[in-house]
């Protein structure tokens, strides 16, 4: 076996020293009736590189990758063009096989990269101190969520409609288990996002408002506004982002009055992978809350000898010291992923990321504009970055697969996202980024003529 | 106003200065030992690593009046500075590529770099989480294939897969008891919890709303089943335990406990993090345990990446499989067809669900790389690492036996990590310097300080993928450091002499957090 170095003249000298007959021997506390002799029946033996390798592309042949369809999905998960650099730092033997840097002498690399990771997340969000990272969007709004409560002492969570529904999902779930509990309505797939609604919601037993920017239908609401209904009556706000790239454009949360910014940031950096693994940013406004924060927290001071280094800090907030009075039982950052979001995030620097959310704009703006020519298709939004809503006469879903047998990965159908109906079966999420042509855009709209035409003479 | 960039190491400052080097240089490093400094103190916002299209600040937008007025202030750097930066960074961190990396309880085997080139193959990198089920059948047969292997190693019924890291998973599980128990109307209010557990154990307890309370440890570092019988009742929902344990020693009596748990109408958690130590040899499910969480990032060799992602799918007896979290697949037994299964679709079949923990499907990233290495290694492999695993931590506890004190030592074979205390050091001398001796002779330190019931603790596993010549080398350093320690050497209490930075003034990063850079007043 290829990743064993022990040969079996090492195994006996060993065995020798440790003075047992055999490998099976050192398990004599195991009950012999629970004992394996052998390797579970029914399992295939150890195989090569070539024929493992030969077998995961196999698997891998039998998903459509994005790159070899017209891609228009988004919906808290975005497909950018991510700089060759960013792979090959990431896959450096000392930040990828490295542990978490609690021994700092020898840990510098990754500890410097958390500083100036969390010094961008803050001046990404417009806040003052942001976190090493979390698992992901989802899970970091739920955590943004609980330290509300643990700040105001109160247990009323708003939830607007535009907040992504498994991130909304998240929480119902978590709260289940708390003192907490969710109000949320699902969202109208209005031209905007309601925001009346939710600040004529907010009473004196509220603790948070979580509003997504932009919404789960790609709207931007007034998070200035929302803020000072919420700040009048003590609650906090919460603003979730799932597209980082949209504050190369918008003003940041932290500049409109969220006390808590927290968000996915996948965007930059790291690919779609299914899934995971992501990132989830969480930054603060006000640093005097910082001890209430959960995750990890980089710090800087200084060595023996003078010199400028970087800690974990704060752990006193932590698992591993608190046990069960601990802020959250997170025992993990999401390191990697950081470290791509903050190489590529370096390469952007401020110009690039204006110019990066431009070109995303440009493009959504172009390809919204021939998608309303489509006859059937009505475009919702007033407001959005690079996703919005399509509204047609007839069920997304079908049309979504359909559209997928035929190169066009249409968007995510609002039927896939609110499986509830009431007329958003309907609607569909359609996203554009750097990486989409004309050609893309001009596929999709004539892949949704013909298909809307062929509904209607059917 | 950012007080340590004045007193810290300064472009330009010669290191006579800072009073370490015989040798001084004006530019603080040292041959190979580069110093760098920080994105903000070396990158521009004007400065970009990517080329973009000039952006046309007189095109219509659709930005309403949120358009971004206050400048970010976020330094770029060209792609060569930008290369340089973090492979000069890199250089700063040890890793398992670099050498051993014995921490107990945190399994830091070789990542094998087949696992990067399938992760990175296009149908799994670049596939999106919501597209059409027809477009990613290869995804749900990773994850029907990984959940059979995952299955059938502990011998449990159902297996969640979402959980995206060891204390998700430990969360994913004691909700999954939370909700059986409700499901029964049976709401009872405590976990008990060994005082030898992660921290994260009573954390996750906590979290999912329950008292904690401790039940000791006998003499022989094992769960002491006698006052852990006495303690259960109509009040407690379960128990967390870990097998292996954190003293590396198998809990003989999990069974007994088990059945115990069961009798008194409680639930058994078991905290996956020493699976390493059994895969292939012992299952869990056979010990009568309810959930467990594994670690891909440790037993299946998914990499650390200096502190995640990790990856913590969470096994589920027969009890507790109808309340697994969302999403999940299954596989139809006749067809062989692999189901997703949603919100949208949860209903009828599966009622009891608790809900969703995450968005999307959990890390299918580690995922691929999980299976890859499993079906490298095949139902063989996996036992002899298992093996390998515990004859390396057997073969360490037997080279330093006679210089450090094992106190479990007597009490037969270890597993999968060798315990030591810190019993014989020399007044003034603690594990943390012996620690910090094993920097300067080229190694991580071992875990320190826990399990919490081992005065001045030392946890070393060494893995199956070491070989033995590492391990005696390994065995010398510490020889000739546990002397050291005995001996009371000062120099010692000061190490590492040789590393990229003396000890940190960590009192002063809690005292007055610095937490992101600022531009020093004046610049």
């Amino acid at each position: 076996m290829r990743y064993l170095p022990l040969t079996d003249i090492d195994r006996g000298a060993m065995l020798e020293k440790i003075g047992a007959p055999s490998i099976d021997a050192l398990f004599d506390d195991v009950p012999a009736e629970h004992y394996l002799d052998g390797p579970i029946e029914g399992l295939p033996a150890h195989a090569g590189e070539m024929a493992v390798e030969k077998h995961m592309r196999r698997l891998s042949k039998q998903n459509l990758a994005a790159a070899d369809a017209a891609f228009f999905c988004g919906a808290g998960a975005y497909r950018h063009h991510v700089p060759a650099t960013v792979d090959h730092i990431i896959q450096r033997g000392e930040f990828l096989t490295a542990y978490t840097p609690y021994q700092p002498e020898i840990a510098q690399g990754t500890l410097q990269m958390l500083f100036e990771f969390q010094t961008q997340v803050a001046r990404l969000y417009g806040g003052a101190i942001a976190n090493a990272s979390m698992y992901d969007g989802s899970t970091a709004c739920w955590e943004a969520i609980v330290m509300a409560a643990r700040l105001t002492k109160r247990h009323r969570i708003l939830m607007s409609g535009g907040v992504h529904p498994h991130y909304v999902s998240v929480a119902q779930t978590m709260a289940r288990f708390t003192p907490g509990h969710v109000e949320y309505d699902l969202p109208v797939p209005n031209a905007n996002p309601g925001d009346d609604d939710i600040i004529a919601r907010i009473d004196d037993e509220t603790s948070c408002v979580v509003v997504q920017y932009p919404d789960i239908l790609g709207r931007i609401p007034d998070l200035q506004k929302i803020a000072d209904a919420a700040h009048e009556k003590g609650a906090l706000l919460i603003v979730v982002n799932t597209e980082p790239v949209a504050l190369g454009a918008l003003e940041a949360p932290g500049n409109l009055g969220a006390d808590i910014v927290v968000g996915e940031g996948q965007s930059i950096g790291v690919g779609l992978q299914f899934g995971g693994p992501y990132l989830g940013l969480f930054a603060i406004t006000n640093p005097k809350h910082v001890r209430q924060m959960p995750g990890r927290l980089c710090g800087e001071t200084v060595d023996a000898d003078g010199k400028r280094g970087f800690v974990l800090t704060l752990s006193t907030r932590e698992q591993h010291i608190r046990r069960e009075k601990a802020t959250s039982n997170i025992c993990t950052n999401s390191g990697l992923c950081a470290l791509a979001f903050s190489v590529h995030m370096t390469l952007l620097g401020e110009k690039g990321l204006r110019a990066l959310a431009a070109e995303n704009h440009r493009l959504a703006c172009r390809a919204a504009d021939r998608l309303a020519q489509v006859p059937g298709v009505k475009v919702m939004n007033d407001t959005f970055f690079n996703e919005f809503t399509l509204m047609l006469d007839t069920e997304t879903r079908p049309l979504v697969r359909d559209l997928a047998t035929k190169g066009v990965l249409a968007g995510v159908s609002l039927g896939r996202l609110f499986p509830d109906g009431d007329g958003r079966e309907n609607g569909l999420l359609v996203t554009v980024t750097e990486t989409n042509t004309d050609d893309d855009i001009e596929a999709l709209a004539t892949a949704l003529e013909q298909a809307i035409g062929a509904e209607k003479a059917a | 106003m950012n007080t340590m960039n004045q007193s810290g190491w300064k472009p330009g400052t010669p290191v006579a200065a800072t009073g370490d080097a015989d040798y001084p240089t004006v530019t603080g490093n040292k041959a190979l030992m580069l110093e760098e400094r920080l994105i903000f103190e070396l990158g521009t916002p004007d400065t970009c690593g990517v080329d973009l299209p000039e952006p046309d600040t007189d095109a219509p937008n659709r930005l309403g009046k949120f358009a971004r007025k206050q400048p970010m202030d976020l330094p770029g750097l060209s792609e060569p500075e930008t290369v340089r930066h973090y492979t000069r960074l890199s250089r700063q961190n040890y890793a398992i590529d670099l050498g051993l990396f014995p921490l107990g309880s945190c399994t830091m085997k070789h990542n094998p770099r087949l696992n990067e080139k399938v992760a990175r193959m296009p149908g799994f990198a670049d596939v999106h989480p919501l597209q059409p089920v027809d477009t990613i059948k290869g995804a749900l047969g990773v994850i029907d294939e990984l959940s059979h292997w995952l299955i059938e190693l502990t011998g449990m019924s159902a297996v969640a897969m979402s959980p995206k890291a060891g204390a998700h998973g430990e969360l994913c599980g004691i909700l999954c008891i939370r909700a059986a128990l409700e499901a029964r109307g049976d709401a009872r209010k405590v976990v008990l919890v060994p005082e030898s557990a992660h921290g994260t154990n009573p954390a996750t307890a906590a979290f999912a709303g329950y008292e904690v309370e401790n039940i000791p440890a006998g003499k022989d570092g094992r769960v002491d089943l006698a006052a852990l019988k006495a303690r259960l009742g109509p009040d407690v929902a379960g128990v967390m335990i870990t097998n292996p344990n954190t003293c590396g020693l198998f809990e003989r009596d999990m069974k007994a406990i088990s059945d115990a748990v069961h009798d008194a109408g409680g639930l058994v958690y078991c905290d996956g993090a020493n699976f390493n130590a059994i895969m292939g040899r012992v299952r869990p499910g056979d010990l009568g345990v309810d959930a467990m969480h594994i670690n891909l990032h440790k037993t299946f060799s998914t990499p650390h990446g200096g502190g995640g992602p990790g990856s913590g799918p969470v096994v589920l007896s027969e009890a507790l499989a109808p309340f697994a979290p969302l999403p999940f697949v299954t596989k139809d037994a006749g067809t062989g067809e692999i189901h997703l299964v949603e919100e949208e679709n949860v209903g009828d079949e599966f009622p009891g669900s608790f809900g969703r923990m995450t968005a999307f499907h959990g890390q299918m990233g580690m995922f691929t790389r999980a299976l890859t290495y499993i079906l490298s290694h095949g139902a063989d492999g996996l036992r002899q690492a298992s093996g390998d695993a515990v004859l390396n931590a057997n073969y360490l506890l037997r080279s330093l036996d006679d210089v450090l004190d094992a106190p479990f030592g007597d009490a037969g074979h270890c597993m999968h990590e060798a315990l030591f205390s810190d019993h014989g050091f020399a007044e003034g001398t603690s594990t943390l310097d012996l620690a910090k001796g094993l920097i300067d002779e080229g190694f991580h330190p071992m875990t320190m300080y826990f399990p919490l019931v081992v005065h001045g603790a030392m946890l070393v596993e060494p893995t199956e993928t070491e070989s033995k010549a590492v391990l005696d080398q390994f065995a010398t350093a510490m020889r000739s450091l546990a002397e050291r320690a005995k001996a009371g050497d000062e120099t010692l209490q000061t190490a590492p002499h040789h590393a990229p930075r003396a000890r940190l003034d960590e009192a002063q990063a809690a005292r007055k957090p610095v937490l992101a850079w600022q531009r020093p007043e004046g610049e």
